[in-house]
């Protein structure tokens, strides 16, 4: 404890583009606070696409996209919006980034569009982004809610990456489609099929969930 | 035939919950009294076999590819297929809505039992969900209606299911980092077993 004691400044400063505060918003979901294992949000879609890597990547990143800019324009709005009709709302914003997201795949990327199918239609229904809206960007200004999708969005993709790397490396033994068993030189690995399936991407989670809460020691009661 | 086929086929082997895992969310957080399960699961089964068919008239008259063709000969070269996911989503806010009012009015018993459930729907993956894979799998109006309810009634199961053994689990001595969801995760991974042994069933 010190005894100095600091003078609070007359004027409010200017708060620094990424404050301490601000960088919070970002590496809290990562791990603490993160909405997958922590929250229990979006748990659907991050089970579902996770049998490889890449329609992960893809999935992950649309993800990111809808939450940034779902958080952006709510939080913009969030004085013009009647509390009663604040779901509606939501959900319209929330369907319309999503149809973009999913007009460019087909566009763009036919196959991932093909692959992922419905999902990418889900991320509308994703409890993260609807969460995150409520919770913060309703109440919080835009610069802090771009940030706080940000992270939750990083959060959400660093786990939902991990559960795929596991499952592709052990059930088919690849890492982003490369066959990595063969290239080092290791021959007729057993692989699981059981990753593969949707049973592999629970236990799998679980077992994340497992090491990452006996790290930051939160238990559930 | 087919009908009842997709009927077992929606309900046990393409389950919601353990093959598509949608619904999760709610599947989690609600199974820990068998009761606040049954209530949830019959919400859902109510709203699926009311909101399948809905968006199947929509999809079929309005949206697809010369849906709109009733309307005169000039409009069948109109696709509207890209706004499904928001006229989805309108109809099922809605609909939940409609549903809810209706309840409230013909069966305050029902509804007390429901009550909290039933806003809570309009954002449950399970129902988009099914709507979409209707609108994807080009169903017919009876295909759609009992998929539907097959979901829905799919959904109820896996849901009461796992929280009886929720229940019993409250008696065990789970590690400390695995309680909670970390458990739950593999109860459901082995339910997801157990639901595999349905595969290959068709009549």
């Amino acid at each position: 404890m010190s005894t100095e004691t600091l003078e609070a400044p007359v004027v409010k400063e200017r708060e620094a583009l990424l404050s301490k505060r601000r960088k919070k918003f970002i590496t809290d979901p990562l791990n603490d606070d993160n909405p997958i294992t922590v929250q229990v949000l979006g748990i659907c879609s991050a089970l579902a696409v996770t049998t490889q890597m890449k329609p992960t990547l893809v999935m992950a990143l649309s993800v990111i996209f809808v939450m940034i800019f779902s958080n952006l324009t709510i939080s913009l709005m969030r004085n013009l919006v009647p509390t009663r009709v604040r779901i509606i709302v939501q959900l319209a914003v929330v369907a319309t980034l999503v149809t973009l997201v999913n007009e460019v795949l087909k566009a763009y990327a036919f196959d991932m569009y093909k692959e992922l199918s419905v999902f990418i239609g889900l991320i509308i229904t994703n409890c993260i982004v609807m969460g995150r809206l409520e919770a913060f960007a309703l109440g919080n200004k835009p610069y802090d809610s771009v940030l706080d999708g940000l992270g939750s969005g990083l959060g959400y993709s660093w786990i939902i990456l991990a559960v795929a790397f596991f499952r592709e490396i052990w059930g088919s033994g690849k890492v982003f489609g490369y066959p990595v068993f063969d290239a080092i030189g290791f021959e007729n690995v057993a692989l699981n099929g059981l990753m593969v399936s949707p049973v592999g991407a629970f236990i799998v989670l679980g077992v994340i969930i497992w090491v990452q809460r006996t790290k930051t020691g939160y238990v559930e009661h | 035939m087919d009908l009842i086929n997709l009927g077992i086929k929606s309900i046990f082997i393409e389950n919601m919950v353990f093959a598509y895992f949608l619904g999760m969310c709610s599947f989690l957080a609600v199974s820990k009294k068998v009761s606040t399960a049954f209530g949830l699961g019959l919400a859902v089964v109510f709203v699926l076999t009311i909101t399948v068919p809905m968006n199947w008239l929509l999809n079929e008259y309005i949206l697809n590819e010369g849906a709109l063709t009733w309307l005169g000969a000039g409009f069948a070269e109109i696709d509207l297929s890209f706004l499904r996911f928001i006229m989805f989503i309108a109809i099922i806010a809605a609909m939940v809505q409609l549903v809810e009012m209706t309840i409230e009015k013909f069966s305050p018993a029902l509804y007390g039992s429901l009550g909290i459930f039933l806003p809570l729907i309009a954002v449950n993956c399970a129902i988009l969900g099914s709507s979409l894979f209707m609108a994807q799998r080009d169903y017919t109006v009876a295909e759609a209606s009992v998929f539907g309810f097959g979901s829905g009634f799919g959904f109820f199961l896996a849901i009461v299911a796992l929280a009886a053994i929720r229940e019993k689990l409250r008696y065990s001595n789970v590690p400390n980092g695995l309680k909670g969801l970390g458990i739950t995760m593999f109860i459901t991974g082995l339910m997801g077993i157990a639901f595999m042994s349905f595969m290959g069933i068709s009549l």
